[in-house]
């Protein structure tokens, strides 16, 4: 990365918004979601993006999602569409969500926490 | 929506939630509010930061209630025409009205989830959204737009206004106006430079708040920091991270190393000739070196050991220069400050306590996890709403705030606004945030007991009050969990709260007595049944329990038998089983499977 000026820091924040969203899943990853097998949820997740597909699908780990007690959870979030979020998870489950939810489009509703996004100031 | 007297009070909310305010929420609101002034209807409409409604896709969404009209993809251009047409002329604006939710009906939304419904998040704005790897997502989420705004646009001067004006306040403990501290060191003359200090040594038992927003979010802590950098006039910054915290020192290792590479940090940042550098330094983990005269100590390389002040550390701190010392969460407020203006984050909170605090919700509650609320958030709200109530619907008896210096609040304060002051008013403190909730089966001597044996640990040992008073604390209180209390302990336990308070130089040993003097203050009657009675109320105290086996209730279903490690329970089956109080060590094991198994007869009781 070329180091940035201040306008050039400017326009690369409007490239970044106007990315093209691709189909997101999102594995909440701080210590607590660590701990409570957060690792072995991204691995499903990776396991079947490989063996179902991820064209258009971008996997990422973020810090902790707040609610630690119903860790391990994982947000995914289609374009067009509010995110998810998941709770209380394991491999076997997250595979079915990259099934259905990811790749289908249809959310996997007894697994859901809650559709929509936190609040700001 | 039907036009009657057009007196009927209106509520216009517009969507808070974060798509929506990446959106352009927040111009909307302006604009609303704008244009309500100018149409004069304020009296009649109310503009209330909504939350969430899922319509991410259609953000920002504005709802017009009575009438429940659903506003979507509204720009500042369009408010205008909905002030006047829906508003005044009470018509909707039907090209920019929505449908139904997004095929999302069957869901629960998670604005209707009590754990999400009354945060408000700023330092933890990017919680769960952002890889804490990639600065680029950080960057697509208004990452590092304050930075160039208080390099170009504002003087020094300018930024340390604009954190007085917010009114933040220090979120390390001891709550010190932040603005008026920056000012204080950006006044301090350092003809060879100065320091920033980012305190992440984070010692409380129980919380995670720094820990956290460092591992999801270490740019957010970057940026504050480079911010107050060019506040002060500082052109170095340490941060200090205990080594038990492994994943956010290998984050914000690496956060600091990309920002370089993105002319973020370093040598002429942005183009605009400012110098600065961050370094992480890895403590040991000793609670007493999150004291800022004792941290400088450690980075210094000599042992973490507190100092007198004054001097200051901003006049004469690390390696005797100028330095100013901030807490994570406190660093974490300062670039939305400075991009949306002090106004806007004092806007919320009390009188004397702005902004939002971020809490570590603990213990005997059925939602743990890290929240963050406007000051002035209820003990009620925290607790209930937000925490879902006690774990297992037991009765709430109080929670423990600031950590191992803070106090115990009962519940006859549950309705406590929580902020600075009311804390401190109830005899205890903010502290870095630290909340645990305690049941009715929390013994308050055993509470205070463990604070005292933790700070007795952690006293660095320089002063004499400090170090052998908290000793004498927790041998009292020893004594008094093992039936062993004495008349008089309590005046003796008050008096020697009193000496270690005043003559301890720094807050460990000022604060140390906390846990004792506030169960002292609304649990008197506990101490008093273990020193007088020799029984402990909310049965925890092992030796002034006994555990029994209720003959008549008695299966013999020979559970209890099993469970016990020790022998000590034994009988026939179907016969009414025996405990023997010699060999019993008191565990509880066999009272939970009695209690809750469905075979067994509950015939076990403690007393
Ligand atoms: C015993 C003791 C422990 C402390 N531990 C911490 C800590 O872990 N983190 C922290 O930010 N401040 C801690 N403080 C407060 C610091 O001394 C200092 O006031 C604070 O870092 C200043 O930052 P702020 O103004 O942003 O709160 C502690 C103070 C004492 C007396």
């Amino acid at each position: 990365m070329q180091k940035l000026s201040a306008e050039k820091l400017q326009s690369h924040y409007r490239d970044l918004k106007n990315r093209k969203k691709s189909r997101l899943v999102i594995v909440h990853m701080g210590t607590c979601g660590i701990a409570s097998g957060s690792e072995g949820v991204l691995e499903a997740v990776l396991s079947a993006s490989e063996e179902l597909g991820k064209s258009g699908v971008t996997i990422k780990t973020t810090g902790c999602a707040g609610l630690c007690s119903r860790e391990p959870m994982m947000t995914v979030e289609l374009p067009g569409a509010p995110p998810v979020k998941y709770c209380d998870l394991d491999g076997a489950k997250a595979k079915q969500i990259y099934a259905e939810h990811v790749l289908g489009g249809k959310p996997v509703g007894k697994f859901v926490l809650g559709a929509g996004a936190e609040s700001l100031h | 929506m039907t036009k009657k007297s057009g007196r009927k009070q209106m509520t216009v909310s517009v969507c808070y939630g974060t798509c929506c305010v990446l959106n352009g929420a927040r111009e909307v609101k302006q604009a609303l509010e704008a244009s309500l002034g100018r149409h004069r209807v304020p009296g009649r409409v109310k503009v209330t930061g909504g939350r969430c409604n899922a319509y991410c896709n259609l953000g920002p969404v504005v709802t017009v209630e009575p009438g429940g009209t659903v506003y979507g993809k509204v720009t500042a251009g369009d408010v205008e025409e909905i002030v006047k047409k829906h508003l005044v002329g009470g018509k909707v604006v039907k090209r920019l009205t929505i449908g139904e939710k997004p095929g999302l009906d069957s869901l629960p939304s998670l604005s209707d989830i009590g754990f999400f419904k009354d945060q408000v998040l700023i330092a933890m704005r990017n919680r769960g959204r952002i890889d804490p790897d990639s600065i680029d997502d950080y960057i697509a989420n208004e990452g590092y737009l304050a930075l160039p705004k208080a390099l170009t646009e504002m003087k020094p001067e300018d930024i340390i206004d604009e954190v007085k004006k917010a009114g933040l306040r220090g979120r390390g403990g001891g709550g010190f106006p932040t603005g008026i501290k920056w000012g204080i060191c950006r006044k301090s003359p350092g003809p060879d430079g100065k320091y920033v200090i980012c305190n992440a040594d984070e010692g409380d038992p129980g919380a995670f708040m720094d820990r956290s927003l460092l591992e999801s979010d270490p740019h957010s802590v970057l940026e504050g920091m480079t911010i107050g950098a060019r506040a002060i006039g500082a052109d170095v910054g340490y941060i200090y991270v205990r080594e038990e915290y492994p994943l956010a020192l290998e984050r914000v290792t690496k956060a600091i190393e990309v920002a370089h590479e993105y002319g973020l940090l370093g040598e002429n940042i942005l183009g605009t000739g400012f110098n600065f550098e961050i370094n992480v330094v890895r403590g040991a983990g000793a609670f007493v070196c999150g004291e800022e005269t004792a941290l400088m100590a450690s980075i210094e390389g000599e042992q973490g050991r507190p100092r007198p002040r004054p001097p200051f550390p901003a006049e004469s701190g690390l390696w005797g220069k100028p330095t100013n010392v901030n807490n994570v969460e406190t660093w974490a407020n300062v670039a939305p400050i400075i991009l949306r203006g002090g106004d806007w984050y004092a806007s919320l909170g009390t009188e004397k306590s702005k902004g939002t605090k971020v809490f570590s919700l603990v213990g005997k509650i059925k939602n743990t996890g890290l929240i963050e609320v406007p000051m002035g958030t209820t003990l009620r709200q925290i607790i209930y709403d937000i925490g879902g109530g006690v774990l297992k619907d037991r009765e709430f008896k109080a929670v423990q705030s600031g950590g191992p210096s803070g106090g115990c609040i009962p519940t006859s304060l549950i309705d406590l606004p929580v902020d600075y002051e009311e804390l401190s008013k109830a005899g205890s403190i903010m502290g870095s945030g630290g909340l645990i909730v305690m049941d009715e089966d929390t013994c308050m001597v055993d509470v205070a007991h463990y604070f005292v044996a933790f700070l007795e640990e952690e006293s660095c040992g320089k002063c004499t009050p400090c170090r052998e008073g908290i000793r004498r604390m927790r041998e009292i209180l020893g004594r008094i969990v093992k039936g062993e209390g004495r008349r008089g302990d309590i005046d003796l336990l008050e008096s020697l709260a009193v000496t270690i308070k005043e003559a301890s130089l720094c807050g460990l040993g000022a604060t140390a007595p906390n846990p004792v003097l506030t169960t002292l203050k609304y649990f008197r009657d506990e101490y008093e049944a273990h020193i007088y009675k020799k029984r402990c109320p909310a049965k925890v105290c092992k030796a002034l329990i006994v555990y029994r086996v209720v003959a008549d209730k008695c299966t013999g279903c020979q559970r209890c038998v099993k469970a016990c490690p020790v022998g000590a329970l034994a009988g026939a089956r179907a016969q009414p089983h025996n405990l023997d109080q010699a060999k019993c060590i008191k565990c509880g094991a066999c009272y939970e499977v009695c209690k809750f198994d469905a075979i067994a007869g509950d015939a076990i009781y403690v007393e």
